[in-house]
């Protein structure tokens, strides 16, 4: 028989019973949609996260402390109290790949204007803070190297916290806000750079000299982080060693003992996120699989029963000319049929669902070739594979039982 | 005259359990081009299992059969299934048609075993077979919406649309009132006359005597073989009472 006389046997004989048809298509739609949203919506999360890297800089650098064990009791890193703005200096001083480098101060509390509250915090920094977090200087400029000896109470905000505070419009320039009572001269407002990857909102900041933050807000003569820009993308890790080496010489540790620091490039941090986000990329993706594997088995559940109901037209067919071999591939035929519409619509429904999961997550949306060519293999696979042991049950059938059978 | 069927011998045992069944004990005999022959006995007889093995369904356990000229007895399962598509036409007691298929598609299934017939060819046959049987009006009923009388004709057109060098019918009335049955086998009659060589099985006499001869099985052995004086279904169904249903 040829396979277009083929095709249109199984197609006809599938079109006998379109709800059971869709019912038994609906489990492989629901896994392979499930399978293709999940890649898809993988690959838009690392994608944005790559995105990310181009806003946030790659070479930036930052410098943490360590978290440390007293007596095998880890006491967390904000009791430690090791970073100072003289191991900035000693970085400032000696390293060759660092373009820019400020110390971090980080204080939360309430911001006020007149009536207008805003939850939030104080960062300070040097001069330097602005380029190195890539921040831009929308209008009134960048506090001075002289703001930061004398201590100045000035400060550049980010649009979410103008918007707060200044709720009736009016240029936030020079006017004075209080953080936990103490006045501050806004003389900056800086350019709007939206969400970052992990959805915070990079225009909720207030930055400042160190210095102010340091004696009038904190009370302390530590600084909480070093951050640094290393002089290019390439250079990154070189400068993350030189940054070791000094601050373990200027921290006077034997060449044994553990650092009481940690050295962390942007790029470290968001390959770290890549690597979390592919192994939930793979862990839901097997899961997905599952579901497909379900749906497998449901068409041969369906494909079981549908050869138990037409034992007498299996007789018949052979009856009438039908090879063995034609029965075989009519059924292997409707199963192939049926899993692969259940793919295409599965790969439809799944390419709909994380095109608006994408939208909503505000991510790129991402269209996995390689996933729907996979998929599109799976389910003709999925059809014969379990179409396969029902087709060869009709198939081995003997025509005149088959045809007595009622 | 041609030989269609020719089976000499022809033994077919069943083994059920330990217990061996002899359904077929050694028959002879040869069928004509153009002979409408009908194959007489009582339940049991072995008429069924003579019919299945003259319709390449089955093998016998020993013996010969030549159909056409060609011998069947040592031909393989797909070989036997080309020879029921090419040589043979079925017509079953329980009509077999699928359920919500037109009754043109009904008739066009076997061509779609065969490749050597076109789409076109396949449409226009079954027309033909449809109207050889009375139904050129019924072609695209669904066989729910058809009385049993023309559910069989149905089949009768499904058998005939391959041109089959034999016509085998196995208790093809055997679902039917009385004047549909004559109905049918005076369609049978007719294609008879037209040329078709027919087999047919049943185990009522008066249905036999529509036929040119009988062959009558008694536990698997031919015990009369003779020609009939063949009746007339179209009279006999003119003689029938008119408030017979
Ligand atoms: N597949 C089978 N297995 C065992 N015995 C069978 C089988 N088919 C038929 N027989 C036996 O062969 C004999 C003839 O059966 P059959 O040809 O169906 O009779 P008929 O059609 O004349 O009523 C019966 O005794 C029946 O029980
Ligand atoms: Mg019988």
């Amino acid at each position: 028989m040829n396979l277009l006389n083929l095709f249109k046997i199984a197609y006809k004989a599938l079109l006998l019973n379109k709800t059971r048809a869709f019912l038994t298509m609906l489990g492989i739609v629901i896994g392979i949609s499930s399978v293709i949203a999940m890649v898809s919506l993988g690959q838009s999360s690392s994608q944005s996260i790559n995105n990310q890297i181009s806003t946030m800089g790659t070479n930036l650098i930052m410098v943490m402390r360590a978290s440390q064990r007293q007596g095998g009791v880890n006491v967390g890193s904000t009791n430690v109290q090791t970073l100072t703005v003289n191991d900035v200096e000693a970085i400032r001083s000696q390293a060759k790949y660092i373009s820019a480098i400020s110390p971090l101060v980080n204080v939360s509390g309430q911001l006020v204007n007149g009536s207008n509250n805003w939850p939030g915090s104080v960062q300070g920094g040097n001069a330097e803070l602005i380029s190195i977090r890539k921040y831009k200087v929308a209008s009134g400029t960048n506090f001075t190297e002289t703001d930061v000896r004398n201590s100045a109470k000035v400060c550049i905000v980010g649009e979410t916290v103008v918007k707060n505070l200044f709720t009736n419009g009016e240029s936030p320039l020079g006017k004075m806000i209080r953080f936990n009572k103490i006045p501050f001269k806004i003389i900056g407002v800086l350019e709007s750079k939206g969400q970052n990857q992990m959805g915070q909102d990079q225009d909720d900041v207030v930055i400042a000299p160190y210095t102010t933050v340091q004696k009038r807000i904190a009370a302390i003569t530590y600084i909480h982080m070093i951050m640094a820009s290393a002089s290019s993308e390439e250079t990154a890790s070189l400068a993350t060693q030189e940054i070791e080496t000094i601050l373990h010489d200027t921290h006077k540790l034997r060449a044994d003992e553990q650092n009481d620091f940690d050295v962390r490039t942007q790029q470290e941090m968001l390959e770290m996120m890549n690597s979390v986000s592919g192994f939930l990329t793979v862990l839901l993706s097997a899961i997905a699989s599952i579901s497909l594997l379900v749906g497998g088995i449901g068409i041969m559940n369906i494909m079981y029963v549908t050869v138990t109901e037409r034992i007498k037209e299996i007789g018949l067919r052979m009856a009438i000319g039908a090879k063995n071999r034609d029965i075989l591939l009519q059924f292997l035929c409707e199963s192939i049929i049926l899993s692969l519409i259940g793919g295409i619509l599965g790969i439809l429904l799944g390419l709909l669902l994380s095109y608006g999961a994408s939208i909503g997550l505000n991510w790129p949306f991402i269209a996995s070739v390689p996933a729907i060519g996979i998929s599109f293999l799976v389910c003709a696979a999925t059809g014969i594979f379990f179409g396969w042991y029902p087709a060869k049950k009709a198939a081995s059938l003997d025509p005149i039982n088959a045809l007595r059978y009622e | 005259m041609n030989e269609i069927i020719r089976i000499a011998q022809l033994r077919r045992t069943f083994q059920v359990g330990s217990e061996q069944v002899h359904a077929l004990k050694g028959i002879s005999f040869t069928i004509y081009s153009g002979e409408f022959v009908s194959i007489m006995g009582t339940s049991g007889s072995g008429k069924s299992t003579l019919l299945n093995i003259l319709g390449c369904l089955d093998r016998p356990t020993s013996g010969e059969y030549f159909i056409d000229g060609n011998p069947v007895s040592q031909r393989s399962k797909d070989e036997l299934s080309v020879l029921r598509n090419r040589k043979i036409g079925f017509v079953f007691q329980s009509y077999n048609l699928l359920a919500r298929t037109t009754a043109l598609e009904n008739v066009a299934l076997p061509l779609l075993y065969n490749n050597t017939v076109s789409a076109k060819e396949r449409r226009e046959k079954s027309i033909r077979a449809l109207e050889q049987v009375g139904l050129q009006d019924r072609m695209l009923h669904l066989p729910n919406q058809l009385s049993g009388g023309q559910q069989q004709r149905v089949a009768i057109a499904r058998a005939l649309v391959n041109d089959p060098v034999i016509l085998l019918a196995d208790e093809a009335t055997g679902n039917l009132d009385t004047r549909t049955s004559y109905e049918i086998m005076s369609l049978f009659q007719q294609l008879n006359e037209e040329g078709k060589t027919i087999a047919f099985v049943t185990h009522e006499p008066d249905i036999a005597n529509f036929t040119g001869r009988m062959i009558q099985l008694r536990d698997g052995h031919i015990v009369k073989d003779t020609p009939l004086v063949t009746q007339s279904a179209g009279a006999a169904l003119a003689a029938l009472p008119v408030n017979d249903d």
